[in-house]
């Protein structure tokens, strides 16, 4: 069935029974949200299809940037310390409604304090409102520890006050997970024992009202016609739940979807070949990478470390794993993020160096493991193909690789154990543009901690300094200074061999206008029209 | 009879209390761990993970794990999933229709097509029909379920355009569920063309489905078929002067009915296995997809409880079968 087909018959059926008027925009997503409050979740699917569709942030990434702008603040302001934050919130921002609720009143303060208080306050009367509930970005990103103090100073403004200075505070608040739900709905629900409904029901103030989920088949959604920002020009939003990404395609083929997330690199010619659909393509804000134990011998040794990462051919990585779509990568962060630091210069493929500098760090027949993770991501599309591309590289320097892979949480686990062999190759994607989601994240001495993400287990205090140093300061000058520091030192140092930054792309039908490919990868629809 | 189903029931009681051992410790073996997962690249500090396990009970000795789960079944409570937070008997609920409705369209296809081919084979026996439907029914056998299904979308859908990609009803029909089976849903919405559509989105996964089961029919038939027709009552039958058709439909079939019945009730548990290929193919918001998914993320009350929920049906529906024997051969019935 085509589209246009399935215009014209909507136009009939709305006579019947008016299920969907003439706008409706489907999406082929990839997968079923975990639920529709954003807040304890961490899957970009979920963060698709609740933070995006239904809610707003007190202040937002400008699309298709990194960079903040206003949402449900129209300004604030900070304290020459940074500890203060004071947001002015949109005066006559309404909530939707739905069977169980209709606001009385508009979004304030109390809304902003309630969104905060009830994931950072173990004692706050919504803290556990589902049996089990845990909120994982705000916990994981250390919100409570950061936030002393939230105060109302009148129904619009509302004054953060912070242990810390911390750049990235403006992007973290940005994030889905800091999505503001209405108090006054809670309040509802709680009166009604149906407090699920923040999950199942969801209320916001985003661009598009929640009409209905069919687990793992369809969620629809129709527009906001109160929404304070440009009001969406398509009627319905349409979520049509495809997690094969060949059927994906088919069905965007047959004009059964407008658009469609990841589709399998394998594909990209058949898209560019067919007349009915465009390719939207960037630059992915991600980083491919395989992390050697640093405190294991002999990785713990620089050179070894660098005479394996001169080993690697990455042009032929790029052009056989990401069929060319990608750019090989010489830093943690990628180059379209601020800080990135140009002037580093890459450890040039060069077996016949490589093996010198072996020879020099008197390490002869070495044995080793390569980890190959068994999941596709964004980062990596076949660690299998890299992880064999790796082992036929280094046996030309008289390394022996074997290639290891285990079941997806096992080999989280098995990576995360500190006295693990073998060198692992894993990937990140940015959470909310700024450096320090990745370096801090990834490379900080906190970070090789027990269970954090720091597979190369590398702290150089150095390194680790410049980001504090970064993070404490506001001016974004002088943190991109220090960043640049930060990555040569990593150059040097070569904890990872950095693989690869790949490119998103977002294969659509050629009359859908108005899309704007997010750096984060997010799907947002706001602004996405549909020409005859 | 009564005793019969009876005795049959009793059976079901240490099968059950098997099963939710089985179901309970298998998903436990599997390396990978659900707080783990959910962290994914982020990874989760010791502090925290100890706070999340509390929350959900895993930080009690397995066997405790295991009787508070075993409580709470004979309570009706099958749990929480970890994942969505929601009850499990409510996920299973929203998904189980969709399941049965395209099982059931499979078996019946598989039946419908499998059983006369078999006959037709088992008469004809060493003729180009025979050799052709069993070479058939063995490709079909070992067809790789992936495979297939992607081939006939891009053929059917792809190329020719006849039938939809995926989904179960064209999206432009909403309307409330009311039975989740969406043939049924769609005659009630009153919507003109919803049930063309339903039907429509229900073509290419059951053929998908019922390759194998079909499949296995034919040659079972196939085989019991040619047993029965060596049979002495056969030959009398034949002796005493009655027409092919009659000896064929009422003496052979009826008797070699028996061991093709089993078949396909032993054919469900096939179609649960087969679901979870096919629904992840054509996007069909099932069980099978459900269980994939929750093992993947280790949500174990889901596979736990959605196993022994699999697991039950699968045994009322061996005892249905147990049952229709006593229906076909009077010596079963009078035992």
């Amino acid at each position: 069935m085509n589209i246009r087909y399935l215009m014209a018959a909507s136009a009939l059926a709305m006579i019947a029974a008016a299920p969907l008027s003439a706008k409706t925009f489907v999406y082929c997503s990839e997968g079923s949200p975990e639920g529709f409050d954003a807040a304890p979740y961490t899957s970009g699917t979920t963060f698709d299809a609740s933070g995006h569709a239904i809610y707003n942030r007190l202040v937002q990434f400008k699309p298709g940037t990194t960079e903040i702008e206003p949402a449900l603040a129209e300004s604030w302001d900070v304290s020459e310390d940074g500890l203060e934050y004071t947001f002015h919130l949109r005066p006559g921002v309404k909530f939707h409604s739905n069977d169980q609720f209709t606001p009385t009143r508009d979004f304030n303060a109390d809304d902003v304090i309630f969104s905060f208080q009830r994931q950072g306050d173990p004692n706050h009367p919504w803290h556990q409102y589902n049996p089990g509930i845990t909120y994982e970005y705000y916990s994981s990103m250390e919100m409570a520890k950061l936030i002393e103090s939230i105060e109302k100073v009148d129904d619009n403004t509302v004054k953060f006050t912070l242990t810390a200075p911390e750049a990235p505070f403006l992007a973290n608040v940005a994030m889905p997970f800091l999505s503001i739900v209405s108090q006054e709905y809670a309040d509802t629900l709680d009166a009604a024992g149906t407090r699920e409904g923040l999950n199942n029901n969801p209320i916001g103030t985003g661009p598009f009202r929640f009409v209905a989920y069919q687990k793992d088949a369809v969620i629809r959604y129709e527009r906001n016609d109160d929404y304070w920002g440009e009001a969406p020009k398509i009627d319905q939003l349409v979520f049509a739940i495809t997690p094969d990404a060949s059927v994906r395609l088919q069905k965007l083929q047959a004009g059964e979807c407008h658009l469609m997330p990841y589709p399998s690199p394998a594909d990209i010619e058949t898209i560019r070949n067919d007349p009915n659909l465009k390719l939207d393509e960037q630059p992915g804000l991600n980083v491919g990478y395989l992390a050697y134990n640093t405190t294991v011998a002999p990785f713990d040794d620089v050179r070894v470390r660098k005479a394996l990462n001169m080993a690697i051919d990455k042009q032929a990585i790029v052009d056989a794993v990401f069929q060319g779509d990608a750019e090989v990568a010489k830093n943690p962060i990628p180059p379209t993020m601020w800080g990135y630091n140009d002037a580093v210069e890459d450890d040039a493929y060069d077996p016949e160096a490589a093996k010198a500098l072996l020879e020099e760090a008197g390490v002869s027949g070495l044995n080793m493991q390569i980890w190959a993770m068994p999941v596709q991501r964004p980062y990596m599309p076949n660690a299998r193909r890299t992880a064999e591309l790796m082992q036929s590289d280094f046996s030309k320097i008289g390394v022996n690789a074997e290639i290891v892979s285990y079941e997806w949480g096992e080999y989280l686990e098995k990576s995360m154990e500190p006295g693990r062999e073998g060198a692992v190759i894993l990937g990140w994607t940015g959470d909310n543009g700024d450096p320090d989601n990745f370096l801090s994240v990834l490379l900080s001495c906190a970070s090789a901690e027990d269970g954090g993400a720091n597979r190369a287990f590398w702290c150089n205090e150095e390194f680790s300094d410049l980001l504090a140093k970064a993070k404490a300061s506001t001016d974004t000058e002088e943190r991109t200074k220090l960043y640049e520091e930060a990555q040569v030192i990593f150059k040097d140092q070569a904890p990872w061999a950095t693989i690869a930054h790949s490119t998103q792309y977002v294969p659509m039908r050629s009359n859908v206008t108005g899309f704007v490919q997010s750096p984060l990868g997010d799907y947002t629809f706001e602004g996405v029209d549909i020409t005859e | 009879m009564i005793r019969f189903i009876l005795s049959k029931l009793l059976y079901l009681v240490p099968t059950f209390i098997g099963i939710t051992i089985v179901a309970f410790g298998f998903i436990r073996l599997l390396p990978g761990d659900p707080v783990l997962l959910m962290a994914g690249e982020r990874g989760v500090s010791p502090e925290r993970y100890a706070v999340i396990a509390e929350q959900l009970g895993f930080d009690k000795p397995v066997w405790q794990q295991y009787l508070t789960y075993l409580g709470n079944l004979l309570q009706g409570d099958l749990g929480n999933s970890l994942v969505t937070k929601r009850p499990v008997m409510d996920e299973f609920m929203a998904l189980f229709p969709a399941t049965v409705e395209l099982a059931v369209v499979a078996i019946i296809l598989a039946t419908l097509i499998g059983v006369p081919v078999g006959v037709l084979a088992a008469i004809k026996r060493g003729s180009w029909f025979d050799q052709i439907s069993m070479t058939g029914a063995l490709v079909g056998f070992s067809m790789p379920i992936f495979w297939w299904g992607l081939l006939l979308i891009i053929f059917f859908s792809g190329y020719l355009g006849w039938t939809p990609v995926s989904g179960r009803i064209s999206l432009m029909y909403y309307f409330p569920d009311v039975t989740g089976f969406m043939l049924i849903d769609s005659l009630l919405s009153g919507e003109k063309g919803a049930f063309t559509s339903a039907v429509s989105h229900l073509i290419l996964p059951s053929v998908v489905l019922a390759t194998i089961p079909l499949a296995v029919i034919a040659r079972q038939t196939r085989s019991a078929m040619l047993e029965v027709m060596g049979e002495d009552y056969v030959r009398t039958a034949r002796a005493k002067g009655l027409k092919p058709s009659r000896v064929i439909g009422i003496h052979a079939l009826r008797n070699a009915m028996i061991p093709v019945i089993t078949t396909i009730g032993l054919q469900v548990g096939v179609l649960m296995a087969g679901a979870i290929l096919t629904e992840t193919i054509f996007s069909w918001p099932g069980i099978g997809k459900w269980m994939i998914d929750s093992i993947s993320r280790r949500d174990y009350p889901v596979v736990q409880s959605g196993l022994l929920l699999i697991a039950l049906i699968v045994m009322v529906v061996n005892l249905l079968v147990d049952l229709t024997y006593g229906l076909i051969n009077p010596r079963i019935r009078h035992k």
